[in-house]
């Protein structure tokens, strides 16, 4: 039975997520509150990675949250809450991609005038096109938006965080060999998307 | 152009522009009043669920013994006509006495 009347009441004395949790776990709703608060700019900034519109980033938050709540008797505390949580949100975000696969045919004539300079600029001379450039940017965006749903959680999570196949297998729950697989054919969806990109600008 | 290079590119691109952490101006506040709107109709539910599985063994027990008592009392009657008699008796009383009425 959930304490609704303290839901405005900041439980006082505990800092820790376990205590936090044990005490949601007995009853607390508000101790539930703390626990967003530390940990809502981490899964904003993982969202943020799949989703572009704030409307659906926030709407993924919120179904993190959600889920975190229902779910937090399962939370076992062998791992810290944070990674408990993050999987949850990867998971979250995939299922977004999936529920929201604007099949991306997107023309490729869609490149903006700057995103097509940039490319010839590195055709031409690779070192000069920078890759802190604002067109880059759009660019790397336009093309993981091409991407099916699992190739873009795979080259995000492998590529542009820099985790490790063991750990992508950890978020996701899908084997190792799975994740290779899917790493490979992500590569390879890349690499075609390029390669139309490049017919495409004729460079 | 050499697309290997381009690749690294774009993902270096990627990962010198991390996304912002920005949150939402109370958001924390907004999940807890989803979570407290899911929670309370639970509540209610919750405890007439307890208390109607709490319910059911008293109530099967009083149906058991009721039996048991209904079958003895029936048994150690030997005039086995005498409860449907005493029924008919008792149904038909009114049409018995209906034509004094009239």
């Amino acid at each position: 039975m959930f304490n609704l009347e303290s839901i405005d009441e900041k439980p006082a004395g505990m800092n820790n997520d376990p205590e936090l949790i044990a005490a949601v776990l007995n009853g607390d709703l508000a101790s539930f509150e703390p626990l967003i608060q530390r940990h809502q700019p981490r899964i904003f900034a993982a969202i943020r990675r799949y989703a572009r519109r704030e409307s659906e980033v926030e709407d993924i938050a919120q179904e993190v949250f959600v889920k975190a709540f229902q779910k937090l008797a399962s939370f076992r505390g062998e791992a810290p809450f944070e990674h408990w949580l993050m999987r949850l949100t990867v998971r979250t975000c995939y299922d977004f991609l999936r529920a929201h696969r604007r099949r991306r045919e997107l023309p490729l004539t869609d490149l903006t005038e700057t995103e097509a300079e940039w490319l010839e600029r590195f055709a031409v001379q690779p070192d000069s096109a920078e890759e802190t450039a604002a067109a880059a940017r759009e660019l790397v965006e336009r093309a993981l938006e091409h991407l099916s749903p699992a190739a873009r959680l795979v080259i995000t999570l492998l590529e542009i965080e820099d985790r490790s196949v063991k750990e992508i297998a950890q978020l996701t729950g899908w084997s190792v060999s799975l994740v290779k697989v899917r790493a490979f054919r992500a590569r390879n969806e890349m690499r075609k998307w390029l390669e139309k990109i490049q017919r495409e600008i004729r460079l | 152009m050499n697309l290997v290079q381009l690749h690294e590119k774009l993902m270096a691109a990627a990962r010198a522009n991390p996304p912002s952490d920005a949150v939402p101006y109370a958001f924390e506040k907004r999940v807890m009043a989803r979570l407290a709107d899911a929670v309370s109709p639970d509540r209610w539910l919750a405890w007439w669920s307890r208390a109607l599985w709490r319910a059911v063994t008293p109530c099967v027990a009083v149906m058991i013994l009721l039996g048991v008592w209904t079958y003895w009392t029936t048994s150690n009657n030997t005039n086995k006509e005498t409860l449907s008699v005493a029924l008919e008796n008792t149904v038909l009383a009114a049409l018995d006495h209906s034509g004094d009425s009239w």
